[in-house]
Parts: structure tokens; C-alpha cells; sequence
């Protein structure tokens, strides 16, 4: 019978010292490595708008906006994002207003349990300035092949094509991708 | 006078909360000095533990505690076994928790965890259903309580004697629920009582469970569930997650979170079990159904025994004066399946739909003239009447809605470049399950009414719908209800499953409520009373009353798709749904849940499947990047319609359950579709492009 031996453990210093600017308002913290943007917001700074789907960057879930660009906040490493400037689902209304693509989520009821949502809505902000920005997906037509390709850099029409494509990396297992999508659409330019 | 408010589209009252991140779910709840604990599942598929090695794991700074067998606290007896963790060492399955690291911080728990080294004594196993597996039986139930055999007529007779006979068998692996909050809770022991914050569909039971376990009074016990990151069945029993923390919260002294790995929920969370489905229809030539037969094989655990009722459709659907319903189930080396929305039903009419289709074509009969020519006047199996079933009206209405009279019926007759394009049709039904539930409704000191009743809102509405229940029995605006819901300090109620909460929650604020209103009456009608008035109703005896009618929910669902020639890839691009399910009490969540199911129905069609590795004895698609439930990008237009019944036979809200139906006919009009679009008949599910293409020549 094979024996499958586990390697060693050795202990290190594993913390450092970071400061994450989160939702406007500066934190420095004293993380382990190991650590993730995800853990450090849920863990220590008691930011549970993220939420953990998978801990694996399969779900989007943990969505938030760092330095304005949509990003699994499990897939990355506190010590990676020391001065980071990071919005998360929490920092996104203004006072009791909440954010037009927020109003749109509740208007076209874009969420059943809500678990998801928090990632659907920052990765939606995030979507929607990749697009305005120019940047293409996987269903933007090819510039010069006629039938509403964009000019290069100019901004992306979202047709719902475009926001079904742009918005697959956040899974929603209530099936609520109709609503989103018309949510998402009602913001969209 | 005022419209009612049930029926119309309020929104989410918690929905606020929930988009701007503020909702709690189940290890959200900020304790002071919180501990994190990480659970290790066995790695052999069947034996016993022989030593937990846990000196390097131990030494890890910040290092708390190594539960196993050999020091675990001993619990009191479970009514589920899946709830006795850490008891003994004998390993039933693969996956099966064989211990749990304990720690300062998640990192360190789960360092801890991996650092674990278990010695296994390692027996062969047997993990794979086959249809002639040696160890099926007959149980005498199928889930539910259904009985695991039904026979009526002559079947071998009336099949025989058939003009025309559909003789076909299709199989299913196995689902996973992967609700997207995986299981969790965080466990805080105070004076002796416990409080578990529990991702779950009833706290209630999860309370009554936890205290023997534990040795506690129910009242030392509270469980809070107050926002679920939805659970779609494999939350609605108690989960060893609760245990575990509330376990380990006992033994550091301090409060403890724990939230299950993703990858590890295959193991211990239930599944929809795989099953191999024989359907056998004998008709006559204007296709009146006289023989039917629908046989299950499926796989249970040998921790306990759950039995997919897969062939239950069958005793409700159709005409079939000569039938023969059966359920055969293999203890396996598995996980024990369990509860995945639709349970039997979901599966049962994947395979009793794509068999009506055959019928149709073999036949030559429009598939929905077929239903409408086997529409039973009272219930097959039972003979009862109906309390509503406008299954027809469904189809011809969904007919009309989709364009179904264009349709040219002859497989593969339209093609747009490599994309074969086919419609297909399939008849849903769900049944109308409700328990008793007690709740409480009083009077709030400044004005208003407060409803209190441990319903648990999973993501269906239920917060929303019961305070619109509550409106109307009051004969108030809604927003005169407060409503409390999600602790099991509140008035005990029954789980969110079985399409049953919203009728048994509601019957029993709607009485409860009632009753108040009547008080405030005899008080003087006075809007602010004085004193705080208040009633409270059970309604056992009541909503689990027998009933003369068959109670059932139908729908109609149609399916469009376009199937790459060149890959086999098959994309859907539109589902429409038309549901009967009584009365609709709120429009706007109503017609989440339905889409809801249908996208899930759209998942079982074309991507959701779990391989049993023979080998290892494990799932081999355990997490979201191999277990494909769908993306956005997956999901064309699904429309969802109803037809509002006034059924006075079911409760005081006149409503069905909708939180199961919408996935029911989904994979089979899609299977129906796919074969029109084709003229392939796939027999299995998921049809993946490779099974596709593997028939496309
Ligand atoms: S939790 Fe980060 S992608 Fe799932
Ligand atoms: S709302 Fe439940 S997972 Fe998206």
C-alpha cells in the first residue's frame, strides 16, 4: 500500500503589516499571509458585504471594485493590495440613496436570497465601465466585419448579449440572471 | 375599498439589505473572541480511522483544539445519523467528516487541517449504481412517504395488447443543491444555552435537533436563520455544520464559525441521486394511454435510506387504467442522498415527459393534444377528484404565448448555418404539501401589528408574502405588519421545502390574525389600542387535515434550442413557462421563484451532472469549476406565466406551492426540443455536447 507522507511544517514570521483604504476610510492591519482581500474585509474589518461562495474565484460572490476594477477578492492576497484603494458593496450608496444599478436591482427584483448579490452589483459598476471604456468580450463584434462592430476604444453597446457574457463570472444559483440582466440594462447607456 | 394586498408585486421588505451588503447571513454575526474551525473528510471511501495524528498540527501558533472520535464530546442520540459526527471511527463514505481543526484564525484552521495526519483502515467499496446491481431492493417507502409500489389494472396484460408501445429507459446522474451560501453557522454557548446562527431552511428543527444532542432543554437552545443564502432542499434538515460548531464552541469556550469548504459539500450535504428510469406506455391508436409502467432504480447510502420518488408523476399524470409504479434503491458506499428541489418529481417527469414525446412521435400526434387526450377526470392512482387541475388550459395557453401552431412538427427541419433549431413541450406538476405551524400576532404599542412566526426566508419572498397574508386577514395596508421571522425563539414553524411554506406559514398568520382582528374589534376598533392585544394560532389538526381532493400544482413548459451540427453544443434560446398554483400572492417574487426553477430545470438539461469515480469512490465534479450550474450567459429569455386558480380547497390564501414547479418540465422540454431540433432521442441528462455529438453523425 502507498503511503502519501505530508510535507513538514515550519514556522515562520507569517504576518505583515498593510493598509487598506476601504470605502474611503483607511485601515492598517496586521494580516497573516496567507490572508485574502476577501478574509481581511469579512474577518477584520467586520465588511460581510462580500460574500464567500466559493473561496476559489468559481463564483463572484466576493466581487468588489479594486482601484475601480472589478476583481475576486478571495483570488487575492491582503499583502497584495497594501494601499489599495477597495469599494465594496458597503460603500456604494450615497448616505440613504442607494446606487442607480442597486435601485435597478430592487426595481426589477434582481435576487432571490441575496447571497450573490452584493458580487453581481460591483462586478455590474465594474461591467459597465470596462464597456463605457471600450473594452471587448467574448460576443463584441470584431471591428470591421460591419453589423455593429464598435470602432476600437469607443464604447461597447451592452445589448443583452454583451451583459450575459460580461456578467458570467458571477454565478447566481437562485436563477435570477433574467432580472439582473433587465436590471443591468435599465443602467446601462 | 382597498385591493388586497396578496397578489400584488411588492417588493423584497429585506431587499434594501440585501443590495447595499447589510443582510447577515450565518457566520456574519461579529462575536467577540470568535475561533474558526475547519472541518477534514475522510479520504478512503469506506473503513475505519485508526489514529488521528494532530502533534503538527497542533503546534501551529494559534492552534486550538483537534476534535475527533477519540476526544470529541459524546452526543446524545440523533434521529439523522448524518448528525453523530466525531462518535465512532467507521467511515461510511468518502467525504464523511472524520475531524475538525480548530484555531485562532481561518488560516491557521485550515493549515491545521491540511497538517492532519489520519491513518485509515481501508475496506473495497461499492459506489456505483448499475441497472443490475446486486444489492436493489424493495423498500416500503419512497421519500415522502409514498409507497415504493403501486399497481393497478393488468399492465402486463394492457402493454401487451397495446397498438402502439414506447419502451425506453433514461438516466440521471447525480445533482448537487450548491446553494451559494454554502452551509455554516456560527455556535456561542452563554450559561449553558447554546445559540447557533445556522444557514438552514427551519430553524425549528434544527433546534429540536440540536438540544438532545447536546443534552439541553429545547428552550436552552436557539437557532437564528434570520438571511439563507438559499439551500434548494439540502438545507432543509439539520446539517452537521451546526453541530460541529456548536461542538467545538463547547470545547474551546469561545464562539466559533464555521463555514463548509465548497468542495467538501458533495459529501455531506445530500444530493439528488442518480437514477435509471424505465418507462413503458402502451396506447391505442388515437393515443389513449391504457398501459403504463414507470420503474425506478436508484442508490441510497448505508448511513440511511432516502429513496428518490421518481415514479410518484406517474400515479397523478395521466390516464392509465393498467399501471405499475415501482421504486428499487442499492445501499452504495456513497453519500446519503437527499432533498434537491423537485425531489421525485423533478427527475420522474424528465423521464415520464420525454416518453409522452416519444409516444406523440410514434404516434404521429401533436405532443400537447396527446396530454390533452389522457387528461384524467379524477387522479389515476387515488380516484379522487381534483381540488384544480387546468393542466390543459397550461399547454393551450403556452402554446399560444410560444407559437406552437407554426411549429413544423418533423425533426430537423429547420437549420440557420451549423445551428439545428427544434421546440419542444412538457407538462410540469408539483403536489400541495402543508403542515401545521403555530404564529402569533399583537398589537404594536404606537399603532400597527407585529406578526411573529419562525417561517425562514430562503430567497423565495416569505418575509414579504407573510406580511401581505397579514395585511389581508388584518384589513390594513402592509405597511401597518411588522413581521419577525428567522429565530426559532419565535412561534415554532415548519421548513421551507416541499413548495409547502408559504400555505403553512401563512395558514397560520392568516389565523392569528384573523383572531386579532377580531379582539381589536371587540377592544372598539380602537387603531391604537391601549393595552397590547394579542392571539395566537396552531393550526395542527387543521392544515394537516386529510383531504377528499387530489391537490396538485400544474404547468406547461416550452423549450426552444439550437444544437451546433459541428459540436453538439446545445444552447436554449427561450423557455417559456405556464403554471395553475392556485392562488399567486405576491406577482413580483412569484415570478422569481418560477424563473428560478426553470433556469435550475435548465442546469439538469444541459449541465448539471456528478460522475461517481469507481475508483476513489468520490464525485469527481465537486466544485463550481467542474460542476456547471448555469451562468448568465446560459440563460436566453424565460418567461413565466399563470393562470390564477380559485381553488377553496387548499387554505385560507387559496395558494399552491411555486418554489418547485418551475423546474419540473424543464429538461424534458428541452430533451423534447433537442429532439426535434435533432432528431436524436437523448436518453440521459445532462446532454452534454459530447453525448450530443456522439449521435449526430
Ligand atoms: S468566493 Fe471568490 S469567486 Fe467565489
Ligand atoms: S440571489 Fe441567491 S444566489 Fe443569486
Amino acid at each position: 500500500m502507498a503511503t502519501i507522507s505530508k510535507p513538514t511544517v515550519q514556522h515562520r514570521p507569517t504576518s505583515s503589516e498593510v493598509t487598506l483604504r476601504v470605502n474611503g476610510v483607511s485601515h492598517r492591519l496586521t494580516v497573516d499571509h496567507r490572508t485574502t482581500v476577501l478574509d481581511a474585509l469579512r474577518e477584520h474589518l467586520d465588511h460581510t458585504g462580500p460574500k464567500k461562495g466559493c473561496d476559489h474565484g468559481q463564483c463572484g460572490a466576493c466581487t468588489v471594485l479594486v482601484g475601480g476594477r472589478r476583481t475576486n477578492s478571495c483570488l487575492l492576497l491582503a499583502v497584495a493590495a497594501d494601499g489599495e484603494e477597495i469599494t465594496t458593496v458597503e460603500g456604494l450608496s450615497d448616505g440613504e440613496q442607494p446606487h442607480p444599478v442597486q435601485r435597478a436591482f430592487l426595481d426589477h427584483d434582481g435576487f432571490q436570497c441575496g447571497y450573490c448579490t452584493p458580487g453581481q452589483v460591483c462586478s455590474a459598476i465594474g461591467m459597465l465601465a470596462e464597456a463605457a471604456d471600450g473594452h471587448p468580450s467574448h460576443v463584441t463584434p470584431l471591428p470591421g466585419t460591419g453589423s455593429g462592430a464598435p470602432p476600437p476604444g469607443s464604447p461597447v453597446p451592452l445589448t443583452p448579449a454583451e451583459i450575459r457574457e460580461r456578467m458570467s463570472g458571477n454565478l447566481c444559483r437562485c436563477g435570477a440572471y433574467p432580472n439582473i440582466v433587465a436590471a443591468i440594462e435599465e443602467v446601462a447607456p | 375599498m382597498r385591493p388586497p394586498e396578496t397578489g400584488a408585486p411588492l417588493r423584497r421588505l429585506e431587499g434594501q439589505l440585501k443590495v447595499t451588503g447589510s443582510a447577515r447571513y450565518a457566520v456574519e454575526y461579529a462575536l467577540p473572541e470568535t475561533a474558526y474551525a475547519w472541518p477534514v473528510p475522510a479520504t478512503v471511501a469506506r473503513g475505519e480511522v485508526r489514529a488521528v495524528h494532530a502533534a503538527d498540527a497542533l503546534a501551529m501558533p494559534g492552534a486550538l483544539a483537534v476534535l475527533s472520535h477519540e476526544n470529541a464530546p459524546r452526543l446524545g442520540p440523533a434521529d439523522d445519523p448524518i448528525l453523530s459526527v466525531l462518535q465512532d471511527p467507521h467511515v461510511p463514505h468518502r467525504g464523511w467528516y472524520v475531524a475538525l481543526a480548530v484555531a485562532e484564525t481561518l488560516e491557521v484552521a485550515r493549515a491545521m487541517a491540511a497538517a492532519l495526519q489520519i491513518d485509515y483502515a481501508a475496506d473495497a467499496h461499492d459506489t456505483v449504481l448499475t441497472s443490475g446491481h446486486p444489492k436493489l431492493y424493495e423498500p416500503e417507502q419512497a421519500n415522502g412517504g409514498h409507497p415504493a409500489r403501486r399497481e393497478s389494472g393488468d399492465f402486463d396484460g394492457a402493454y401487451a395488447a397495446s397498438a402502439v408501445r414506447v419502451d425506453a429507459t433514461y438516466t440521471m446522474e447525480a445533482e448537487h443543491n450548491h446553494p451559494m451560501e454554502p452551509h455554516a453557522s456560527t455556535a456561542h454557548w452563554v450559561d449553558g444555552g447554546l445559540t447557533v446562527y445556522d444557514s438552514n431552511q427551519g430553524s425549528t428543527k434544527v433546534k429540536q435537533a440540536l438540544a438532545p444532542l447536546f443534552g439541553l432543554r429545547p428552550e436552552q437552545v436557539t437557532v437564528v436563520a434570520e438571511h439563507v443564502g438559499g439551500g434548494f432542499g439540502s438545507k432543509g434538515t439539520p446539517r452537521p455544520q451546526a453541530v460541529l460548531a456548536a461542538m467545538a464552541a463547547r470545547h474551546v469556550g469561545r464562539p466559533v464559525r464555521l463555514a463548509l469548504p465548497r468542495a467538501q459539500l458533495a459529501g455531506v450535504v445530500g444530493h439528488r441521486a442518480p437514477t435509471i428510469q424505465r418507462l413503458r406506455i402502451g396506447a391505442d391508436r388515437q393515443g389513449r394511454i391504457d398501459a403504463l409502467a414507470h420503474e425506478i432504480l436508484t442508490h441510497t447510502s448505508t448511513v440511511k435510506e432516502f429513496v428518490e420518488q421518481a415514479a410518484t408523476p406517474s400515479r397523478t399524470m395521466y390516464t392509465s387504467p393498467n399501471s405499475r409504479t415501482t421504486h428499487h434503491v442499492a445501499a452504495l458506499d456513497v453519500p446519503s442522498p437527499s432533498w434537491m428541489r423537485a425531489p421525485g418529481e423533478a427527475p420522474g417527469m424528465y423521464a415520464l415527459e420525454s416518453a409522452m414525446d416519444e409516444l406523440a412521435v410514434a404516434l404521429d400526434i401533436d405532443p400537447i393534444e396527446l396530454r390533452v387526450r389522457n387528461d384524467p377526470a379524477v387522479e389515476p392512482d387515488t380516484g379522487k377528484p381534483f381540488s384544480s387541475r387546468h393542466l390543459v388550459e397550461c399547454l393551450r395557453e403556452g402554446a399560444r404565448l410560444f407559437g406552437w401552431a407554426d411549429r413544423d412538427p418533423r425533426p430537423r427541419s429547420r437549420r440557420e448555418g451549423r445551428q439545428l433549431i427544434g421546440t419542444g413541450v412538457a407538462s410540469a406538476t408539483y403536489p400541495v404539501l402543508v403542515s401545521p405551524s403555530t404564529a402569533e400576532a399583537c398589537t404594536e404599542p404606537g399603532g400597527g401589528y407585529r406578526v411573529r412566526i419562525n417561517a425562514t426566508d430562503i430567497g423565495t419572498g416569505a418575509r414579504t408574502v407573510l406580511a401581505q397574508v397579514a395585511a389581508d386577514a388584518l384589513g390594513v395596508p402592509v405597511d401597518h405588519v411588522l413581521i419577525d421571522i428567522g429565530c426559532s425563539d419565535l412561534p415554532a414553524a415548519p421548513l421551507a421545502g416541499g413548495s409547502s411554506g408559504t400555505a403553512s406559514w401563512g395558514w397560520a398568520v392568516h389565523r392569528a390574525c384573523r383572531r386579532l382582528r377580531a379582539l381589536v374589534e371587540e377592544a372598539g376598533g380602537d387603531e391604537v389600542p391601549s393595552t397590547t392585544l394579542r392571539a395566537f394560532a396552531d393550526t395542527a389538526g387543521e392544515a394537516d387535515a386529510a383531504s377528499d381532493y387530489a391537490r396538485h400544482a400544474f404547468g406547461a413548459h416550452f423549450a426552444e434550442v439550437a444544437v451546433d451540427a459541428d459540436t453538439g453544443e446545445t444552447r436554449v434560446r427561450r423557455l417559456l413557462g405556464v403554471f395553475a398554483a392556485g392562488h399567486i400572492l405576491n406577482s413580483r417574487t412569484g415570478r422569481s421563484q418560477f424563473i428560478g426553477g426553470m433556469v435550475m430545470g435548465l442546469g439538469m438539461a444541459l449541465l448539471e451532472g456528478s460522475t461517481m469515480d469507481p475508483v476513489f469512490g468520490d464525485f469527481a465534479e465537486r466544485d463550481l469549476a467542474s460542476y456547471h450550474v448555469p451562468s448568465c450567459a446560459d440563460v436566453p429569455a424565460v418567461e413565466a406565466h399563470w393562470i390564477d386558480e380559485d381553488d377553496r380547497h387548499l387554505n385560507p390564501m387559496g395558494s399552491k406551492g411555486i418554489g418547485e414547479i418551475g423546474i419540473v418540465g424543464t429538461a424534458a422540454a428541452i430533451g423534447n426540443a433537442l429532439h426535434h431540433a435533432t432528431g436524436v432521442r437523448l436518453r440521459e441528462l445532462p446532454m452534454t455536447p459530447d453525448r450530443v455529438l456522439a449521435h449526430l453523425g
